[in-house]
C-alpha cells in the first residue's frame, strides 16, 4: 500500500516538473522563433501567462457540440502526454513505471494525444474542426509507420545483443547505449532511424511545416477552432508537454549517454547534472527539429505532407532498418 | 451511404477570417479536400466615397481619393489629378511629372513588398513574412523623409505636385536603392529557390493567356498568366512616356510562363527590381523647373469651378489598370465621379483559379491575385434576387449618371 503512495507522490512531483519544463520550453520556442525572424518575441514566462489567463476564461461550448466528449477530450489529451514521460528514464534515473510496460506501450499511449485532439474536434460540430480533425488523423496514419519501423529495429538490435533482456524494456535500452552494440554498418542503420524520428517530429507535436490540423491562415486554427478557457489552456499544455514527450522519447532511444559515468559523479550531483545534461539534449533535440524547422519552411498541403511521410521518410526508415538487418547477418 | 460517396461540404473563407486581411467572403464548395465550386461575395466594407466626394470641390476630393485605398495612396490621388487635368486641359511641369512617377514608384516598392510577405503568410512561412516587411521598413523611412509621412502622403496637388525631391536629397534615395538591390538578390533566392514555397506554388491556380483575356485580367495578375498590358506601357501617363516602360512577364527571367501563382509572385518580385531603375533613371533624368501649374490654391479652385467637361484618366496601380472618371459641369462639385480599382477586374479570376485546387490552397490563390478588397467596394446590392448582368449593370450606371445631371439641372433651375 505503501509502495504506492509513494509512487502517486513521485508521479506528482515528474508531472509538474514535466508541465514546468514543458512551458519553459515552449517559452524559449517562442523567444528563439522571434530572434529569428528578426522579432523581439515575448518574455519568456509567457505560456505560463497565458494558461493563467485562459483558465479564468469562460469555457465556451457550441451548441452543436457534444459537450461531454468536447469537454473530456482536453483532458484525456494532456493526462496521456504527461503519462508517456513516466515511462521514460531520466538520465541515469529508471522512469518510474519501467515495470509496468514497455517501449510498445509507449508508441501507443502517444498516439492518443493526437487521437483526443481529432475526438474532441469532431465533436465539437465546426467544419474547420472537421477538417483539422480529417488532417489530424490522415497525418497521424502517415507516420506511425515510420515510429513503428524504429521500434522494431531497436527492439530487434537489443534482442540479438542481450537475448536474456527484455529487449522493449526501457531499463535494457537505458543501460547500454545502442551506437555500443552494433557494428559500422548497423551504426549507419540507427542514424538513419534517428533521422527518420526526428523528422516525425513536425507532425507528432503539429509544428511546421507540418502543422495541418491547426494551419491558422488556411482553417482558422483548426482543431483548437472552437476551443477557449479551461479547454484551450488544458491542451495548450498537452501540446506542450506532446513535444517535451517526444523529444524525451528520442533521447531517451537514441542519446542515453550521461554526464556522470564521464566525470565519475555519484550521490545527488550526479543526478543533478543527469537530469539537467537530459534537459538540454531534449532542448536540442527540440531545437533541431522542432523550433529551427519550423522556422524555416512554408506548410506543405496533407497529400504532400502524406506523401512525404508514407514514401520518402518511411523508405528512409526501412533502408536502416536493412542495414540493421546486414549487421545482425554479418 | 457507400464509401465512394463523398459528401459535399460549404465553408466559408470570410469575411472574417485569418486568411484575409479585408473582408472579402469566399463561399468554396469542398469534395474531402478538393475545391469543387466557388462563389465570392463583395461589399462589406463600402464608404460611399464617391457620393461623398459629389458634395465637395475637387481639391477636398483630392484627400478622400487618397484615403481610398491604404496602400495605393499615390496611385487613386495621381488617376484622380490626371483626370480632372484632362478636363481642364491643365498643363503639368514636366519636373512635377518626373516626381510622380518617383512617388509612384516608391508606392510600387512598397505594396509589392508587403504582397511578399503576406503570401509567405498565407503559406505558414511567417520567417518570410517578418523578412519582407523589416526590409520595407526602409522605403516607407525614405517615403517619410520626402513627403513627411509614411502611408498618406498627401503630395499631389491638380497641376503638379505639393513637394520637390531637393539635391540634398538625392544621397539619400540613392542608398535606399543599393539597399534595395541587395535585398532583391536576396528575395530572389529565397522565392525562386526555396523548396517549400516552390512545392506549395507551382503549377497552383493557373490562370491561362485566354482566361486572362477573356475575364479583363489587369495588371502583375495578367502579366503573369503573359498578358503584356502595362498601362505606363500602352498609355503612358506621367513621365512614363519618356522612359519607354516595358511589360514585365515571368519569362522576363524564367523562359516560361505558366501563370500560376508562382509566375504571379515572381512577377512583383521582378517589378521590383523595375521600380528601382525607374527611379534610378528619373532622379538622373528629372529636369529643373516649377512643381506646380498655379501654386496659389483659390485661383487654381477658380479654375476647376469653369471646367464644364469630363476626364478620364488610367493609372498603373501596384495592382493593375486604375480608371478615374469624374465630370464637371462649371459647379464646384463634381457631377460624377467614378472609380475603378484594379482588384475589380481581378476578383473575377477568383472563381476560375480556384478550380480543382485543394483548401489548403484557397488562401495563397485569393491573395496572390494581391487582392485591395476596400478599393472595390463601390456598390452594395441590396436586393439579393436581382442577376446582374452586362446590360444591366451598364443600363442602371446610365441611369444613375443622367439622374445626377438631370437633378443638377433641377437644382440650378430652381436657384
Amino acid at each position: 500500500m505503501i509502495e504506492f503512495v509513494y509512487l502517486g507522490l513521485e508521479a506528482l512531483i515528474i508531472i509538474l516538473l514535466a508541465l514546468f519544463f514543458a512551458l519553459l520550453f515552449n517559452g524559449i520556442e517562442r523567444k528563439l522563433i522571434a530572434r529569428m525572424q528578426a522579432r523581439i518575441g515575448p518574455p519568456i514566462i509567457q505560456p505560463f501567462i497565458d494558461v493563467k489567463k485562459l483558465f479564468i476564461k469562460e469555457n465556451i461550448v457550441p451548441d452543436n457540440a457534444i459537450p461531454w466528449i468536447f469537454n473530456s477530450m482536453p483532458l484525456i489529451a494532456l493526462a496521456s502526454s504527461l503519462l508517456v514521460l513516466l515511462y521514460i528514464p531520466f538520465g541515469g534515473m529508471p522512469a518510474l513505471l519501467q515495470n509496468y510496460g514497455d517501449i510498445i506501450l509507449v508508441v501507443y499511449i502517444m498516439l492518443i494525444p493526437s487521437l483526443a485532439l481529432a475526438i474532441g474536434a469532431f465533436a465539437s460540430g465546426s467544419p474547420y474542426a472537421s477538417i483539422g480533425a480529417q488532417r489530424e488523423v490522415v497525418i497521424m496514419i502517415s507516420y506511425e509507420f515510420v515510429l513503428s519501423v524504429v521500434v522494431i529495429a531497436i527492439a530487434w538490435l537489443f534482442s540479438l545483443a542481450f537475448p536474456q533482456a527484455n529487449a522493449f524494456s526501457f531499463a535494457t535500452i537505458n543501460e547500454h547505449a545502442i551506437w555500443n552494440i552494433a557494428e559500422p554498418v548497423g551504426i549507419a542503420g540507427i542514424f538513419l532511424l534517428f533521422i527518420s524520428s526526428l523528422a516525425v517530429m513536425p507532425a507528432k507535436i503539429g509544428k511546421l511545416p507540418a502543422d495541418l490540423a491547426e494551419a491558422k491562415t488556411e482553417i482558422a486554427d483548426g482543431v483548437l477552432v472552437e476551443y477557449s478557457g479551461r479547454n484551450l489552456a488544458l491542451l495548450y499544455m498537452a501540446q506542450a508537454t506532446r513535444m517535451l514527450a517526444f523529444a524525451s522519447l528520442i533521447v531517451a532511444l537514441f542519446l542515453p549517454w550521461n554526464l556522470s559515468s564521464i566525470f565519475s559523479l555519484s550521490g545527488v550531483p550526479a543526478l543533478i547534472s543527469d537530469f539537467a545534461f537530459f534537459l538540454v539534449k531534449v532542448f536540442v533535440i527540440m531545437f533541431v527539429s522542432g523550433i529551427f524547422v519550423s522556422a524555416a519552411s512554408a506548410r506543405l498541403k496533407i497529400d504532400q505532407a502524406a506523401k512525404c511521410y508514407i514514401s520518402f521518410i518511411f523508405l528512409l526508415s526501412l533502408i536502416g532498418l536493412m542495414l540493421i538487418g546486414l549487421d545482425i547477418i554479418l | 451511404m457507400r464509401l465512394s460517396e463523398k459528401k459535399k461540404c460549404s465553408i466559408a473563407i470570410g469575411p472574417i477570417h485569418p486568411a484575409l486581411k479585408e473582408p472579402i467572403q469566399i463561399e468554396v464548395k469542398i469534395e474531402g479536400e478538393k475545391v469543387t465550386d466557388v462563389d465570392f461575395a463583395l461589399g462589406h466594407v463600402h464608404r460611399g466615397i464617391e457620393w461623398i466626394g459629389l458634395r465637395r470641390n475637387p481639391l477636398q476630393i483630392l484627400y478622400l481619393a487618397e484615403r481610398v485605398c491604404g496602400i495605393c495612396n499615390i496611385s487613386h490621388p495621381l488617376a484622380f489629378c490626371t483626370a480632372i487635368e484632362n478636363a481642364a486641359n491643365i498643363k503639368v511641369p514636366e519636373r512635377a511629372e518626373y516626381l510622380r512617377v518617383i512617388y509612384a514608384e516608391l508606392e510600387r516598392i512598397h505594396s509589392h513588398l508587403l504582397f511578399l510577405g503576406v503570401a509567405a503568410h498565407e503559406l505558414g512561412f511567417d520567417s518570410i513574412l517578418h523578412y519582407t516587411w523589416l526590409v520595407r521598413e526602409k522605403v516607407l523611412d525614405i517615403i517619410e523623409y520626402l513627403t513627411g509621412n509614411r502611408i498618406t502622403k498627401a503630395v499631389l496637388m491638380i497641376g503638379g505636385i505639393r513637394r520637390d525631391i531637393t539635391r540634398e536629397q538625392i544621397p539619400k534615395i540613392k542608398e535606399m536603392l543599393k539597399y534595395y538591390e541587395k535585398v532583391y538578390k536576396k528575395l530572389c533566392d529565397i522565392f525562386l529557390d526555396d523548396p517549400t514555397i516552390k512545392l506549395r506554388t507551382r503549377d497552383i491556380g493557373i490562370l491561362t493567356k485566354e482566361q486572362a483575356l477573356k475575364l479583363c485580367i489587369v495588371g502583375p495578375t495578367a502579366r503573369a498568366s503573359g498578358v503584356k498590358k502595362d498601362i505606363r506601357q500602352d498609355f503612358p501617363y506621367a513621365a512614363y512616356a519618356d522612359l519607354k516602360i516595358e511589360a514585365i512577364t515571368p519569362a522576363t527571367l524564367l523562359n516560361e510562363i505558366r501563370g500560376d501563382v508562382f509566375d504571379r509572385v515572381i512577377v512583383r518580385l521582378l517589378e521590383v527590381k523595375q521600380s528601382i531603375d525607374i527611379i534610378k533613371r528619373c532622379l538622373k533624368e528629372m529636369p529643373e523647373g516649377p512643381i506646380m501649374h498655379e501654386p496659389v490654391l483659390q485661383k487654381l479652385l477658380v479654375e476647376l469651378k469653369q471646367i464644364a467637361n469630363e476626364g478620364i484618366a488610367l493609372v498603373e496601380a501596384p495592382r493593375g489598370e486604375l480608371i478615374h472618371y469624374i465630370r464637371m459641369e462649371s459647379s464646384e462639385a463634381p457631377v460624377a465621379w467614378k472609380i475603378r480599382a484594379p482588384t475589380y477586374a481581378n476578383v473575377h479570376a477568383i472563381p476560375e483559379i480556384l478550380k480543382d485546387c485543394q483548401l489548403a490552397d484557397v488562401p495563397i490563390v485569393v491573395a496572390s491575385i494581391d487582392p485591395c478588397i476596400s478599393c472595390t467596394n463601390r456598390a452594395i446590392i441590396a436586393d439579393k434576387n436581382i442577376t446582374l448582368n452586362q446590360e444591366k449593370l451598364h443600363g442602371l450606371s446610365v441611369k444613375k449618371t443622367l439622374a445626377l445631371i438631370d437633378d443638377k439641372a433641377k437644382g440650378e433651375g430652381d436657384d
